[in-house]
């Protein structure tokens, strides 16, 4: 019997990164200083066509917010991951990632030259093969996105704390892409983006 | 007519011009008997059979109308820039930029890049769904026994791949879609609660504020929780009119709106297509 391999790595305020995590294997993304949206893309490992997809994972489990026991499902209705454990209780699958362009919308043409997630996302799904039309709508980890009654949803301020984690076990072989959102014109991050915390965990091969 | 030689079987092909479908392109779309633009300006006149799909690359400034003839249609709707597909709907914008998680009259359906594909110019159904995107095979295999397009229940998915194939894109081109005439509703706690129809006769006119290929699969909505395979026909009709222009109220309904509107006219400009 051998122990389970652990490998953790520190993704600085605003950078990329990537890692394929082994069928059975897990991922804890900790929220080091706290309110930081973690922006998050996962590919079956083997086939990036078969994606994470939002609104099979929403029609799926008849709800917006992610917590424990969420699967997320890729655009095939397959699982890709399933959240085994949350400190926080409440995720976004509906606001998707920045952009320099959707800045422009949201707040005006003065943001153009600010960093955002889908760069991220385009310079890290490059390093696999992944172009452009590989991105879909991610999940924002700790971003905090309600609908009112009328419709009406917006990015408010974040319920998570420093330190809170939450934890996905990957149901086959998969490629997570994230972006530690660089976003500074909401409080998606407190204003202020700081680093998170990857543990990617392989199940024991006994 | 005998099929035994070559001859006879060109004559039944041939004898067969004419016969009527309810569910058919009418072509020449001036063809069509209750036009609801100018004589001559109908480009696109289709129904469209529960279970099918269909296609068209769209110029900018024609306007889309689909209605749910008999209650029982969902339009799901993917855009793509027709030249350059790989900017192409994004309804993660579309819902964030706007501050609205439902599609209603005056919204703009945004591309990733900052700009309008679309606008929705007129509304009579309110029943939408931006959040639940398609069926897909193994969903409906589940569901229904099959989702391959040749069963009694397609998929969503299914249908767009073909569609999507037939504009030379792949699955990977697919992003999350739109879905038309059956409704959805979020409660606080983020629960979904599917308002299905709004009865028959519901009609949506989108306007194309770039030159678009539109993809549309007319499947049951994948929260609808009827047991059986619930889909009826889906008229499309589409006619030439006008882009949304400065000082039309839609271009300064909103300052996310407007700037998307001047993204949109910038790019064009500098293309010279506009």
């Amino acid at each position: 019997m051998s122990t389970p391999t652990v490998r953790k790595s520190v993704v600085a305020a605003r950078a990329a990164w990537s890692s394929v995590v082994r069928a059975g294997g897990t991922l804890t993304i900790t929220d080091l200083h706290g309110n930081q949206a973690v922006d998050f893309l996962v590919y079956d490992a083997h086939d990036t066509s078969v994606r994470y997809s939002a609104p099979d994972t929403i029609h799926a489990q008849g709800g917006v917010f992610l917590t424990t026991g969420s699967v997320l499902m890729s655009n095939e209705h397959t699982p890709l991951m399933t959240v085994v454990a949350d400190d926080v209780g409440r995720h976004d699958t509906v606001g998707g990632a920045c952009s320099k362009e959707s800045n422009s919308l949201r707040y005006g043409h003065h943001t153009w030259s600010q960093h955002a997630c889908v760069d991220n996302f385009l310079a890290e799904g490059a390093r696999h093969g992944l172009g452009k039309r590989d991105l879909v709508s991610n999940i924002n980890w700790y971003m905090n996105v309600p609908v009112e009654k009328d419709g009406t949803l917006g990015i408010v301020d974040g319920l998570s704390a420093p330190g809170l984690s939450l934890t996905l076990r990957a149901e086959c072989d998969v490629l997570v892409l994230v972006s530690n959102c660089p976003q500074i014109n909401n409080p998606c991050n407190g204003f202020d983006p700081t680093a998170v915390e990857m543990t990617v965990t392989e199940a024991g091969t006994e | 007519m005998g099929t035994s030689t070559t001859y006879g079987a060109r004559d039944h092909a041939r004898a067969q011009e004419g016969a009527q479908a309810e569910a058919m392109p009418v072509v020449p779309a001036a063809d069509w008997p209750a036009p609801p633009c100018a004589a001559g300006h109908l480009v696109w006149a289709e129904t469209v059979a529960g279970g099918n799909y269909t296609h068209r690359v769209l110029a900018r400034g024609t306007e889309l109308r689909l209605t749910d003839l008999r209650g029982d249609a969902c339009a799901h709707l993917l855009l793509f820039v027709a030249d350059r597909p790989w900017e192409r709907l994004n309804v993660a914008d579309t819902v964030k930029v706007q501050w609205n998680a439902y599609l209603g009259e005056g919204q703009l359906l945004l591309s990733d890049q900052g700009r309008v594909l679309a606008s929705l110019v007129a509304d009579t159904s309110g029943r939408h769904d931006a959040l639940c995107g398609t069926s897909t095979l193994v969903r409906n295999t589940n569901r229904y026994g099959d989702g391959t397009p040749q069963s009694p229940s397609p998929a969503g998915r299914e249908l767009f791949k073909l569609a999507a194939a037939k504009n030379g894109l792949e699955p990977r081109d697919l992003p999350p879609s739109l879905s038309f005439f059956q409704g959805v509703r979020v409660h606080e706690d983020g629960a979904l609660d599917f308002t299905g129809s709004a009865g028959p006769g519901g009609s949506v006119t989108l306007r194309a504020e770039q030159d678009v290929t539109v993809l549309i699969a007319n499947v049951p909505h994948p929260a609808d929780p009827r047991d059986d395979y619930v889909s009826t026909p889906l008229e499309v009709l589409a006619w030439r009119a006008e882009a949304t222009g400065p000082g039309d109220p839609l271009w300064e309904a909103t300052p996310e709106g407007r700037r998307a509107f001047l993204n949109t006219a910038e790019f064009l400009a500098a293309r010279g297509l506009a």
